[in-house]
């Protein structure tokens, strides 16, 4: 590992990018998110790279498109009115089999909503980001270090799967500093793209890229195909971290920011007595319903907590499977919940079952 | 340092200024003096001093926010009442101006004034921010943000830190950078700024030392 400096998660999902490769970067300015592009435009220029301000959000994702057919790899960043635009791409690029990271700084919505810290694109990111049958890899940091982390990752997995990665982040974790170690790279192994639209002087087939099928049977069979990688994704990929969940009675859900502020509500019941744990998704597709599963035989409640009106609260009903409650708490536009709001709810629930 | 009426305080995002500003702000009026602390950061809508009214008020310090400030509209703009910092009574006027160049740039349209009035000018450094961390990376950034605010830097303010992990010995690391690169902006090294925890360590080891206490803190976190 490198040596410590202090970075806003911005600026660390920019350098990480970098760190993994990505020379090619398409977007358009919009807070939170702004600083990942002027990182970008500061640095790319002098690695030789491209930093490009579209006109638009569709311009900059149909570029993504472009570069992604040349088996390079390449990324937008947004927020989220701006990824909204971008969805008729992403379902395009998922329907073309095609590897790329796509950030979500998330703000406040629906519409033009607000500019402060929200995660209520939660169902936009794991369930309809475009039209069609198909998934996308969502991850979740929660630290400006999980996010360097996680980056590469994301780049690694979606050339793996030939599918888009997103980085669902949120206001307050890309503005907000911490020190982070950024891990030294020695030589990048990136996966051979043998389909790629490259160039290859006639020494092959050429390739197609393409999301236009003539014939039903046709389109169904990619998309099978398709969803067989989707079962594999989900049976090996399903990443999440436990806190004090082995003994806990009131498992607390929650992922990015607001697993902060529960981690904090956690630790502040267990001194109260109120055994309490905290689980995260880091995967929020695929969700890791497996773990979640195993622990609605230990724990006796779950409450999700959300920068929303309760999205992902969906996903943690479907993988406890009614074995046990499940409750919510959430603030939503901008509003960030505090740990005495959560500590609040956890006491509630603990009160109920005494 | 604060031997001029007006100071503004420059620098990179993230290095600091904020958290500077209002330490002087709060020193300034602990002394007695009647003090303005003006927010002049219009492009960045998070983690700056309009979002320490209370604080600022209880210690009877006159805070001056852009329009929008800490609201969910993004439409940065300057008000007419920034003006009255040329007309006002106040012993000490500290303006928060945002980072880089494109921060600095709202600083130029009070150039002329700040011209006819004299002031401050201090460059914050952080050696551990990664596109400013050698000294040639900060002089260049300094020569931007002069363009941008059609005005010249008096001094640099070394405020190295890692935020929470920051040690005497963090600090201790910086002192070279910081005096090359006030050597290379030909402008003197006015302080080195710490935690107040961490002074005891630092004393005898360090001079011009600026003592400091973290107010500008992280919801989720805090």
């Amino acid at each position: 590992m490198g040596e410590k400096i202090l970075m806003k998660g911005n600026e660390a999902l920019a350098e990480a990018a970098i760190l993994a490769g990505c020379r090619h970067f398409f977007g358009y300015p919009i807070t939170p998110q702004t600083e990942l592009a002027a990182y970008m435009a500061k640095r790319m220029p002098k690695l030789g790279g491209t930093f490009l301000q579209a006109e638009s959000e569709v311009a900059a994702i149909n570029m993504v498109l472009g570069a992604a057919s040349a088996g390079v790899r390449t990324m937008t960043s947004s927020s989220s009115p701006g990824v909204s635009l971008k969805s008729e791409g992403v379902s395009y690029l998922a329907g073309s089999d095609l590897p790329c990271l796509i950030i979500n700084v998330q703000r406040g919505g629906p519409g033009l909503g607000g500019i402060q810290p929200s995660q209520a694109d939660y169902w936009q990111a794991t369930k309809a980001l475009g039209h069609g049958d198909f998934q996308i890899f969502v991850f979740a940091p929660s630290t400006v270090q999980e996010m360097v982390d996680l980056v590469n990752q994301a780049f690694d997995l979606a050339d793996e799967y030939r599918m888009p990665a997103m980085i669902l982040a949120d206001g307050m974790l890309g503005q907000m500093m911490e020190p982070v170690e950024i891990p030294e790279v020695s030589e990048l192994k990136l996966k051979d793209k043998p389909w790629a639209t490259n160039g290859h002087k006639n020494s092959r087939e050429h390739n197609i890229i393409n999301s236009l099928y003539m014939q039903p049977e046709d389109l169904e069979q990619t998309i099978r195909d398709r969803f067989a990688r989707y079962d594999d994704a989900k049976a090996k990929h399903q990443v999440f971290e436990s806190y004090l969940t082995e003994d806990a009675d009131i498992v607390v859900v929650a992922y990015g920011a607001s697993s902060r502020i529960s981690r904090s509500a956690v630790e502040q019941a267990r001194e109260l007595g109120i055994k309490a744990g905290l689980f995260r998704p880091i995967t929020l597709w695929p969700f890791p319903n497996d773990e979640l599963y195993k622990l609605a035989g230990s724990a006796k409640k779950f409450l999700a907590v959300e920068m929303s009106m309760g999205q992902m609260v969906d996903d943690v009903r479907l993988a406890v499977n009614g074995r046990k409650p499940v409750e919510f708490f959430g603030r939503t536009g901008g509003v960030i919940p505090t740990p005495a709001e959560v500590l609040e709810q956890i006491k509630k629930l603990a009160g109920g079952d005494r | 340092m604060l031997n001029h009426k007006y100071t503004m305080i420059c620098g990179h995002y993230g290095s600091g200024k904020t958290n500077l500003a209002m330490n002087l702000a709060l020193k300034a009026a602990q002394n007695g003096e009647s003090v303005t602390l003006m927010d002049l950061d219009i492009v960045n809508p998070y983690f700056r001093s309009s979002d320490y009214k209370e604080l600022l008020d209880s210690k009877g310090i006159k805070l001056i926010a852009p329009a929008f400030a800490h609201s969910n509209l993004d439409l940065p703009s300057l008000t007419a009442e920034m003006y009255s910092i040329f007309a006002s009574q106040h012993e000490r006027i500290i303006l928060d101006v945002g980072g880089d160049d494109q921060g600095a740039t709202a600083l130029g349209r009070f150039s002329k004034q700040l011209d006819e009035t004299g002031y401050e000018m201090l460059y914050v450094i952080n050696k551990y921010r990664p596109l400013s961390k050698l000294s040639a990376e900060a002089t260049e950034l300094l020569t931007e943000i002069e363009q941008a605010s059609r005005l010249k830097a008096t001094g640099v303010v070394n405020n190295s830190h890692l935020m929470g992990e920051t040690t005497a010995q963090t600090i201790l690391n910086s002192i070279d950078y910081a005096q090359n690169t006030a050597d290379e902006a030909g402008l003197p090294l006015l302080a080195t700024v710490a935690e107040r925890r961490l002074i005891p360590e630092l004393e005898g080891k360090l001079t011009k030392l600026l003592p400091v206490d973290i107010l500008v803190t992280n919801p989720i976190t805090s």
